[in-house]
């Protein structure tokens, strides 16, 4: 009797926070497309500001579009480089100091935890240090530095679950650890290592707080690594601030088309990630 | 020319504070086939992958004493660890295939032992799958996921992986436990032939397979060797207490 009020209980629970979610994820699209939608036009993702009302009225978006994928695609290189060898020593080379690598996890995970904003302070505290100007470069090293903890806690997580049987068919033919890591542990774990670059991505394009100093803005295509560059993310954080409802409304359909493009990642992680699952071990 | 003879001597291995193997020694002949018998827990597992030195991998281990293979100390601190088990192939429990295609398990095998051509792989990867019994049924599809095939061909394939590193030695860990019985009956069939150019150190606890397929048989009872020496002997006229009373069923 008790058991079935009991499940009854918690499925009442899982339903309204199904329903919760769903009604909250439907209310912040609805809202984005119901007002960013009339406004999404082949001008605003086809040109760059041509003046009025300051990034408002005429002219497109393309400098901050192609600005944003510029700065997340160089992130992603930046930290995949960095993160990768890290994920690999901690699960093949420092596998036996379980201290070494389980302190290493705690201090990825602060890191995971700390805001934007707060790497985007210490871009800037970089930038003056090496008297570097607010540039492309910049947001790549700070927007890199923010993504790092994610992609390296995320590929340790799929390394971690790697079946120990699989590592030790591979040593015991003789393999040494360089040959274990890139041709057996590597292939093993594309699909997460994929998903794991592809939400580096998601979060660096999304991110507004680490570039907020060190990115600068321009109407402007960047075209070298010290130019300032416009981002999505701020461009819907200026627009947004201003008080014509022409300049809002694009701050919507800039958003749309900020959500679009991290759709289009997702969908992409998922594809790719299930193309490259079929010859792994489970 | 010695291959393949494996000497044991005064072996002991801690796990943490627990002794596993105790004051184990074995003197294992070449070209034939040993089989390790015992009970689950006796340290059979163990002893296999303190030969290539795999046990090595867990951080709580320790080991004590000497192992020679052909005379050479396989713990000198001048013995490239990656030699000494390029000279062993190992088949365990459950088969576990490498994340690539039929065809690149087996070139991964040759390319450690130094084939990295695919025009020199071809021919050898071909001769390792013959030589493993699975050729047959694999020819058409060599570039089919090897998790696609089935529990005993896997089985199988590790076995043309591990002679395409071209052994001295093999290594099998209850090679047929997880197998259906035909395929079971494959692999012993594999063993009783592979004993002619390698020396085969198999464990198992399953008496009529050691009965079937050994030359030379050695009795692990928790931790320690009871009892050693060549088959008929052992089953017929065991000199220990423990090992009679292990044949009769004692501890099952």
């Amino acid at each position: 009797m008790w058991k079935k009020i009991e499940a009854q209980i918690f499925h009442g629970l899982m339903v309204l926070s199904v329903i919760s979610l769903g009604v909250i994820l439907f209310l912040i699209i609805f809202s984005i497309v119901y007002r960013g939608l009339p406004h999404l036009t082949w001008e605003l993702v086809s040109q760059t500001p041509q003046g009025g009302f300051y990034i408002g009225r005429d002219g497109g978006l393309l400098n901050a579009i192609i600005g944003s994928l510029y700065l997340s695609a160089g992130a992603v290189i930046l930290a995949l480089m960095l993160s990768l060898p890290l994920a690999i020593a901690m699960n093949i080379h420092y596998r036996k100091n379980k201290k070494l690598v389980n302190s290493i996890r705690f201090v990825l995970d602060l890191l995971w935890g700390m805001p934007a904003i707060v790497y985007g302070a210490f871009g800037f505290t970089l930038m003056i240090f090496f008297g570097i100007k607010a540039s492309l470069l910049a947001g790549i090293i700070t927007i890199g530095l923010f993504i790092l903890p994610i992609l390296t806690r995320s590929m340790d997580e799929v390394m971690k679950n790697v079946p120990i049987t699989l590592l030790e068919a591979a040593f015991s033919m003789g393999s040494t650890k360089a040959e274990v890591s890139f041709r057996v542990l590597i292939r093993q774990t594309l699909p997460g290592i994929v998903t794991a670059v592809l939400l580096g991505f998601g979060r660096g394009i999304g991110d507004v707080a680490a570039v907020l100093f060190t990115t600068g803005f321009s109407d402007n295509i960047p075209t070298s690594l010290t130019h300032q560059t416009a981002t999505l993310p701020l461009a819907v954080f200026f627009q947004l601030g201003s008080p014509i409802e022409q300049v809002q409304n694009r701050a919507f359909a800039t958003a749309l088309l900020l959500t679009i493009i991290i759709l289009l990642v997702s969908l992409a992680s998922r594809y790719f990630g299930n193309r490259f699952k079929k010859s792994i071990i489970k | 020319m010695q291959r393949g003879k494996i000497s044991i001597q005064n072996l002991n291995l801690h796990f943490g504070k627990h002794h596993i193997l105790k004051d184990v020694n074995i003197e294992i002949p070449e070209n034939q086939l040993t089989v390790i018998l015992g009970p689950s827990g006796c340290g059979k597992t163990t002893l296999l992958k303190t030969l290539n030195r795999l046990v090595e991998l867990d951080d709580m281990v320790k080991i004590d004493g000497k192992i020679f293979i052909d005379n050479e100390d396989i713990f000198h601190t001048s013995t490239d660890v990656t030699d000494i088990r390029r000279k062993m192939g190992l088949l365990s429990q459950r088969p576990s295939p490498l994340p690539m295609s039929i065809f690149k398990n087996v070139a991964y095998g040759l390319s450690l032992n130094g084939v990295r051509s695919k025009k020199q792989q071809i021919p050898l990867v071909e001769k390792n799958l013959r030589e493993a019994n699975l050729w047959d049924e694999v020819k058409h599809r060599l570039k089919d996921p090897a998790i696609k095939l089935s529990i005993g061909q896997q089985q199988r394939l590790c076995l043309a992986r591990g002679l395409a590193v071209n052994p001295q030695i093999i290594l099998a860990d209850e090679p047929t436990s997880a197998l259906d019985p035909i395929s079971a009956k494959v692999i012993e069939q594999q063993f009783l032939e592979l004993k002619q150019n390698y020396t085969v150190v198999m464990v198992t606890h399953v008496l009529r397979q050691a009965r079937r397929l050994a030359d030379y048989v050695v009795f692990m009872y928790l931790g320690e060797v009871i009892e050693q020496g060549p088959v008929h002997e052992f089953f017929e006229n065991p000199k220990m207490e423990k090992t009679r009373e292990y044949l009769k069923g004692a501890f099952n």
